[in-house]
């Protein structure tokens, strides 16, 4: 021990936060993290690709190719392709209506306030709603039939099919649109089509030439995420149809309490399926949505 | 001009139709348990069910503890990446998107392969651990909104200035959070805390594959076996959801406005 020491430590405070232990301020987080939100995925995911005795095989997911489970997935992206496609359409012409379309300011507000409550009413409540409007007994199928002498069921219509589950996902779908779309139309400059319009374009030119390249990725990017959003919902659908409907989910979640695929390792397979596509989902939407933010800030 | 309009109102009517026919459906259906006139027998048959009172009861408190926890866990670590470690934001970030990409089910169903009796953790052993585990879950859910809303809340004050201040006067790390940080967020927290509140009430997957009598399985199962009740609950869950977002607009209203941005 002597001075060189003492001199040291004398300078080490000075240069203590450089070397710091500030990272154990995230250890509880990181923690919480990895215990319940990355090890339990970890879990499926390496469980699809191991047999009961623990070995690696391809066999799970060599399984999931199988007519039933093929069947399950492909009516499952139909369903989210559908209600994410009409969920953009329909929320961009809402949008555009109360951002651009000359419709007093006092409509605004209150449209993008439901828009907040309807795009989080999801769930068992929302398949009720629907039963008890759209359903053998609910108020439009009734006042259809008993003011106009339509009978929607003997078109075919249901609630509890491929259509009625779009009709009703598309209750969260459309909000979900207009929160996100209706900050990239604010952020549509004015100069933008005065420019355009000096430059000699119709309003046809300008939306195909100027207004849809720009917004582009923001459209595709959340049809991204509402194909995501409609893929991963459980309760909306098993509320509505019970087992009615094979998706994928649905099977899942039947799996998970029963076994009903008489394989626990198939059902890894399955999950892991579903992460993958709304995984893909996902990643198109964050790529896009950082390709968009180059133009509308 | 005048045709850009017509087709504006349009679109609104047709949006304001289609959201306003469920929910108006919804509620006169609910009134039509009693044939002939309406009434509102399903509301009393549903809020004088004992199931209905305990599994309601169950949620709140899942939900008033999945806020306690989550702002525990959030508001420190996004206060700190904030101060000390900006690099670690996209770390952060990731994260808490996470949730959004991997479905609810499949989390849960790690839970289950995880912290079952034969596991390390053998969570789902006991009813208080299946609890915890459940709180956990939510907890997990809820990161991305309450990450969100945290963090927006931290942009808008200047926490290295507040830290320094606070240190200055002789403020512990407990004081800084409890008394300079907490304060100055707690409008976001409540908005978080709303959201997670909207989103954990009535919530189904979770509850349901890990066997706890919450709300949402109460729900479903009413749904199964009963006509005019389910009406009424998607009502009375209809106005619990707006309620919590009417609350986060009232609250925003008193949340401190970013430095040099216009609104």
């Amino acid at each position: 021990m002597n001075d060189v020491t003492a001199a040291a430590a004398a300078a080490l405070p000075a240069y203590r936060p450089k070397l710091s232990f500030a990272w154990v301020g995230v250890v509880p987080f990181v923690a919480f993290a990895f215990l319940f939100l990355i090890l339990p995925t970890l879990q499926i995911v390496t469980g699809a690709f191991r047999n009961p005795a623990g070995e690696f095989t391809l066999a799970n997911v060599a399984n999931l190719f199988q007519p039933s489970i093929l069947s399950a997935y492909w009516i499952s992206i139909r369903i989210s392709v559908a209600s994410a496609f009409l969920g953009c359409v329909v929320g961009f012409l809402l949008a555009w209506a109360i951002v651009l379309g000359g419709l007093p300011s006092w409509v605004r507000s209150p449209i993008l306030t439901f828009s907040g409550v309807a795009s989080n009413f999801a769930g068992v409540p929302l398949a009720f709603a629907f039963l008890s409007t759209f359903g053998r007994l609910g108020l439009v199928t009734l006042v259809l039939r008993d003011w106009f002498g339509i009978n929607i069921y003997a078109y075919g219509f249901n609630i509890l099919s491929f259509g009625g589950l779009t009709l009703t996902y598309l209750f969260f779908q459309i909000p979900l649109m207009v929160l996100i779309v209706t900050p990239a139309l604010d952020g549509m400059r004015r100069e933008w089509r005065e420019a355009a319009s000096i430059l000699g374009a119709s309003g046809f030119q300008y939306w195909r030439m100027v207004a849809l390249p720009i917004l582009w990725p923001t459209l595709l990017g959340t049809f991204a995420l509402l194909f995501a959003n409609a893929f991963g919902a459980v309760a909306t659908a098993y509320a509505l149809t019970g087992s009615s409907l094979s998706i994928v989910p649905i099977l899942l979640f039947a799996q998970i309490r029963g076994d009903v695929l008489q394989d626990p390792h198939l059902g890894y397979a399955l999950a892991f399926g579903m992460i993958v596509v709304t995984g893909i989902a996902n990643f198109i939407y964050i790529w896009l949505r950082t390709r968009s933010e180059r133009w509308i800030k | 001009m005048k045709q850009n309009r017509f087709w504006s109102w349009i679109f609104l009517a047709i949006g304001v139709l289609y959201f306003l026919l469920p929910l108006i459906g919804t509620f006169e259906f609910s009134l039509k348990m009693r044939r002939g006139v309406y009434s509102l027998d399903a509301y009393e048959a549903v809020i004088f069910d004992p199931r209905f009172q305990a599994t309601f009861g169950y949620s709140v408190m899942m939900a008033l503890a999945t806020i306690v926890v989550g702002v525990l866990l959030v508001v420190p670590t996004a206060y700190w990446v904030r101060l000390r470690l900006p690099s670690w934001r996209p770390v952060l970030e990731f994260v808490t998107l996470l949730p959004l990409v991997i479905p609810p089910i499949v989390i849960v169903f790690g839970y289950i392969r995880l912290y079952n009796t034969s596991s390390w953790l053998p969570l789902t052993g006991t009813a208080m651990g299946t609890n915890i585990l459940l709180m956990f879950g939510y907890v997990v859910l809820s990161l991305p909104y309450m990450y969100r809303a945290i963090d927006t809340g931290l942009r808008a004050i200047d926490v290295g200035t507040l830290t320094e201040a606070a240190q200055s006067l002789g403020a512990g790390w407990i004081t800084i959070m409890w008394r300079v940080i907490l304060p100055n967020v707690f409008v976001a927290v409540l908005s978080g805390a709303f959201l997670t509140f909207a989103i954990v009430i009535g919530e189904f997957v979770l509850a349901a594959l890990l066997n706890r009598p919450a709300f949402g399985p109460y729900l479903q199962l009413i749904g199964a076996n009963r006509a005019y009740e389910p009406a009424a609950l998607a009502v009375i869950a209809f106005a619990i959801t707006w309620g919590c977002m009417a609350l986060i607009q009232v609250v925003s209203r008193f949340a401190p406005r970013p430095p040099a941005q216009p609104h």
